[in-house]
Order: structure tokens, then sequence, then C-alpha cells
């Protein structure tokens, strides 16, 4: 095939405009997703584990009894250890607990050090993995300044009760966490957690869209995030 | 092949240690087979400590063989000429050195069968790739140069002239080998341990003691065994080295403390707490910590007293102590301890697993197989032409 020069460079410049336009459009349109947790609700039931059960079900997360070995997607954790330094001793947030997930981080350390793009952040934020092409070297483990991450210490098959055949299980020696529902968001359905919670303590959204029920929410409260000193910019907020 | 058919021509002694080694490494092999089977579950590795003893190794490993660099240095560099006996010493110590480092990365993998995809999904932005391309090159540079060198001794001819950039080249590769190795922890932003711009040149100073002190104590044995003398000059040059790099590398340790105990910001204190003192009653390193610490201090009399270091049996015992003390140090303590407290707070202590043990002593066997065969053809080569007579003619000065 033989091409003039003047319809090489016509076709270049048309693509280059397209290009640019598309990259224009798309981050206009592109969802940014985040989530809040709103504490006092979640407080309102004390004892009620609903959204962890939902996703660990879901995801195939196994239940390992070791703590040493454990692997956790959602978990609850006490506002001192989870949000450490903004909760003094004087407060009354203490001792409230606060559910911890992935944070999906604007800028994720996990990401960076990761030696084979085995983890890498969508163009929506999210925080994804391939588990095939994780080499199990910890890496982000190291790298996650939230204990976010969890490794497979052994075959976690025989640790799961009653598989949800929808979604993969993983093999020993590969890192998982959260994937902020990536399979649900692609057919429009929320997240497990946020779905399961009885007191709508879970808001999920876009955080690009000034209108979206998180990003009025997040307006109108009070509201951390989990050590924003370190630059990673986690997009799981927390309302007192 | 490489002058091979020189390790294979031993006495019975020199057989009995090899069967030895291969002893260990196969029952760290079969430890490793469970481990492949089982996964790292039996190692003593946690949710909170995921990383142990094998990054730990590798972490000090990378020191060894980086420190070859103040033999070639000094050699090749500045004509140096009482190294002209232990250079070669130096490079292969330095190649077995990188053969466990790349070893102990390899048995920390939770899927080693795909460790390839870091090549095959090459990741800028990741330290670890930096470090694989470093490891994998210094070790290529070394047993390069150490080939072209070696053959042109036994041929009693000069080495050819394209060896000598390649040197040159592994001087600064030596430096940066540790440099990437520090660069991938202290780049992390929820380890206040490492985070620290004195990582680097901490791990460089103590790799520029412990190597040469292991290669001081490595020369002595040989001339034991085999009647081999590196030089009275040679050793005590070795031995200055050992000793300028042990009191920067303890007054860098110093800093360290200042820096965090007089700032007192928590997490900056908390896992050098942890080391020292224990944390919520859990105090496991202490001991080991104070040990390494104790140990510095003891060899730093015997270094810096000219009296002491001038004998040679006290000199043997210091470097050592310099040696296990930075062993305790980077081998443990420092990769370890910054997992201390686990960015929710919790204190998790880490023990290392009987099969974990031996699968690390049998790393150590590899590295001690590579240098017991490689120590055994350079001396070989040498012998006759080298122990009698002057140096070798060498590569000639390079500046």
């Amino acid at each position: 095939m033989t091409i003039s020069r003047q319809a090489f460079l016509r076709l270049s410049g048309f693509s280059f405009v397209v290009a640019v336009a598309r990259k224009a459009i798309g981050a206009g349109a592109r969802a940014r997703w985040g989530m809040a947790v709103d504490a006092a609700k979640c407080l309102k039931r004390e004892n009620c584990t609903k959204c962890i059960a939902a996703c660990h079900q879901e995801h195939n997360v196994p239940s390992i009894p070791d703590r040493a070995h454990e692997v956790r997607w959602l978990w609850k954790e006490p506002f001192d250890h989870a949000l450490a330094g903004q909760v003094d001793e004087y407060s009354a947030l203490r001792a409230v607990p606060a559910m911890l997930l992935c944070n999906h981080c604007e800028n994720p350390p996990c990401v960076r050090v990761c030696p084979t793009q085995a983890t890498w952040k969508r163009e929506d934020g999210i925080v994804a993995m391939d588990w095939h092409r994780c080499i199990g070297c910890r890496y982000c483990m190291a790298a996650c300044p939230y204990g976010s991450r969890s490794f497979n210490f052994m075959d976690p098959r025989p640790y799961i009760h009653n598989a949800n055949a929808q979604f993969p299980t993983r093999t020993k020696g590969v890192v998982e966490k959260c994937t902020f529902c990536s399979e649900r968001l692609a057919v429009g359905r929320p997240p497990a957690c946020v779905e399961a919670c009885p007191e709508k303590a879970l808001t999920f959204g876009n955080l690009n869209d000034p209108q979206s029920p998180l990003r009025q929410l997040l307006q109108a409260r009070q509201h951390m995030r989990r050590r924003p000193e370190l630059g990673t910019g986690p997009d799981v907020f927390y309302i007192a | 092949m490489f002058m091979f058919e020189k390790a294979v021509a031993g006495s019975r002694r020199y057989w009995l240690w090899i069967g030895a080694l291969v002893l260990v490494l196969a029952i760290g092999f079969a430890c490793y087979l469970r481990q492949l089977a089982d996964g790292l579950m039996i190692t003593g590795l946690s949710r909170d400590v995921t990383w142990g003893l094998y990054i730990a190794q590798f972490t000090f490993f990378v020191g060894v063989a980086a420190s070859a660099v103040m033999v070639v240095l000094p050699y090749y560099l500045h004509n140096f000429k009482a190294f002209a006996k232990i250079t070669i010493l130096g490079e292969f110590l330095a190649i077995a050195a990188v053969v466990m480092c790349m070893l102990f990365i390899f048995v920390d993998m939770g899927q080693p069968t795909r460790v390839l995809n870091v090549l095959l999904y090459p990741t800028p932005h990741s330290m670890m790739f930096w470090d694989m391309i470093s490891l994998g090159g210094y070790l290529t540079l070394n047993a390069c140069i150490a080939l072209v060198t070696l053959r042109a001794e036994r041929e009693g001819a000069a080495p050819p002239r394209w060896i000598k950039p390649v040197i040159l080249l592994s001087i600064p590769w030596a430096v940066s080998i540790h440099t990437v190795t520090a660069f991938l922890y202290s780049g992390l932003p929820g380890r206040p341990l490492w985070l620290t711009a004195i990582l680097a040149p901490r791990f460089l100073a103590s790799a520029f003691a412990s190597g040469p002190a292991l290669l001081i104590l490595l020369c002595l044995l040989l001339g034991r065994l085999t009647g081999f003398s590196p030089g009275r000059e040679a050793i005590q040059k070795l031995a200055i080295i050992v000793t300028y790099a042990t009191v920067i590398s303890v007054f860098f340790v110093l800093m360290e403390f200042f820096t965090a105990f007089y700032s007192q910001i928590p997490e900056h204190t908390e896992s050098l707490r942890y080391m020292f003192f224990g944390l919520d009653g859990h105090a496991r390193l202490a001991p080991w910590m104070w040990t390494s610490l104790l140990l510095a201090a003891a060899s730093l009399v015997l270094l810096l007293a000219p009296r002491y270091r001038h004998n040679e049996k006290l000199l043997a015992v210091a470097c050592g102590m310099v040696f296990f003390s930075l062993w305790i140090d980077k081998g443990i303590g420092l990769i370890v301890a910054a997992f201390v407290p686990s960015p929710l707070g919790a204190v998790s202590e880490y023990t290392p697993t009987l099969p974990e043990l031996l699968i690390v002593v049998a790393i150590w066997a590899v590295g001690s197989l590579i240098l017991t065969v490689l120590y055994k053809i350079a001396l070989s080569v040498r012998e006759g032409q080298m122990f009698s007579a002057a140096p070798p003619a060498g590569v000639k000065v390079l500046l």
C-alpha cells in the first residue's frame, strides 16, 4: 500500500485531533469512584457485620481462623487505630468502629512499586488487580500505608464455604484486596457492602460529579481521610 | 569451560567439604519443595510482617556483593599493587553473594513460576525492576572481568584492552546495586523506619565494613588451609577500610537515633523502640539488637587501636564481630522492625520457622559452594605462578 505525503499528513492531523478530543471529553465524563462511611449510622448496630459477610461471600474471600494468615477485604477497626493521629484521647470517636477497605488512592504507592503491573489504577480511579500476573513478592503490602492488602499464605480454597461461582477464587501465593466491586459496577449495581448495609451507612458514588449523593454528603458533613499527609489521596472518607 | 577442570581435582578434605555443603543444600531444597507445595505459610511471616529473613538476608548479601569494589577500585583505579592477589578473591566473593541474593529473592516469591513477569512486563517505576537489572548486570560484569583476567593470568599475558572499560563500569555499578536496594525500602510512605534519606549511605557504609571483614577472614582461612598468602600489606589495608567503614556505619546509626528521639515524633521512634526496648511487652528483637550494638562497639576498640589491629589474631576476632554485628543489623533487624508496629498499630512479632531457617542455610551453602569452587580455580591457576613470584602483569594502571 502506498500513501502520499499529503494524505499521510492529513490522516496524522486528523488522528491527533480525535485523540485530544477523546481525552478532553473523557476527562470530563469519566467517573472517579469513592465512598463515604458514616460512623454514627454504623454504630447504631454495634455487632452488625452484614457488609463484611456480603463482601466476603461475593468475592470468595476465605475465612482463615489464624489471624497471622487472615485474608480480608473489608473489616472493622476502632477509629483510634484506623485514623491514628486524627482522633485524640478525649474524642468520643476513639472506640467507634470504622469500616476499613482499600482506599483506591488517587496516587497509590502499591501501584508505584508493583514490579509486574499486576496492580494498576483504572481510569475510573479503581485500583485493580490481576491475580494471574501477581508474582507474590508482597512489595505492595510493604508499600500500602493502610494495611489494606492480604496475601494468600496458603491455598485459600479449603477455607471458602459455599463459593460464589460467578467470581474467581484465588490461588496461594498472590496478594488480594477490595476491588470496589468493579464486576458489579460494570453491570450498573452498587458495591455489595453498600447494598448489604441495613443502616445505609456506606455511600458510594462518583467524586467527579458535583451532583452525586456522595459529593453532596461530603459537602454537608465534616469528614476525614486516612493519613492524608502521605499524599496518597484516599478516595474513602469517614464521616464522624 | 572456565578452567573448571581445576575444581574437580582436589584433596579428600576438599571433597568432604563439598559433600557437606551439598548435604545442607539438599535438606534446604527439601524444605523449599514443601514451601512450594504448601505456600509461605510454612514460614514465620504473617499479614503484618510480610518480609522476613529471606528479604533481610538478600539485603545483607547485596552489601557483601557491592563491597568487592573496595578491592577493585584501589587495585585497578589507583594501581594499588598490594591488592593484586586478593582482587580476584573479592570479585569471586561478589559473584557468590549476588547468586545468593537472587536465590533469596526467588524463595521469597509467592508464585515463583511467574518470576519472569518482571522482565515480561518491564515496569521502570518499580524499584524491584531496577534491582533485578542492577543485580543481573553486576553478576555479568564480575563474571566477565574475573574470567578474562584469570584466563590472561594463566596464559601469562596481559588481559585484553577492552576489559578496562568493563572494569571501570563495574565500580559505579557496585555502588548502584546497594543504592537501588536501599531505594526498595526508603521510598515507601508508610514505613517510617525506612523513610530516611540516609538509608542508601548507611547501606553502603555497612557493606564496606562487612564485606571486606569477610574477605579478611576468608584470606586468613585460605592461608591456613592452602598456604596462600595475601600479603600483610593487603590485609592491613583491608583492615583500615573495615575500620573507617565501621566507624561511618555506627555514626549513621547514631544519627538515625538522634533524629527520631530528639524530634520525638512517635512513628519515627516506634520501630527503633521495638528493636531495642520492645513495644507493648513484645521485645523479641531486643537481645539481637543489643548484641549487634555491643559487638560493633567492641570491634571498634580492636580496630581503632593500631596495636590490636596489627595483630592478625585480634584482627580476625574484630572482623568476625563486625560481620556478625552487621549481619544482625541488616540481615534481621532493619527489615523485620519496619513492619512493627503495623499500619494499624498492631505489634505482631516474627520468628522464622525451622524450614525457613533451613532454606536460608541452604542458600548460604550454595554461596559457600560457589565460593569454594571459584577460589579453588583461582588458587590452582596461580599455583607455582604467583605464590612464589611477583604479582602478575595485571591490567595496567587506568588513571
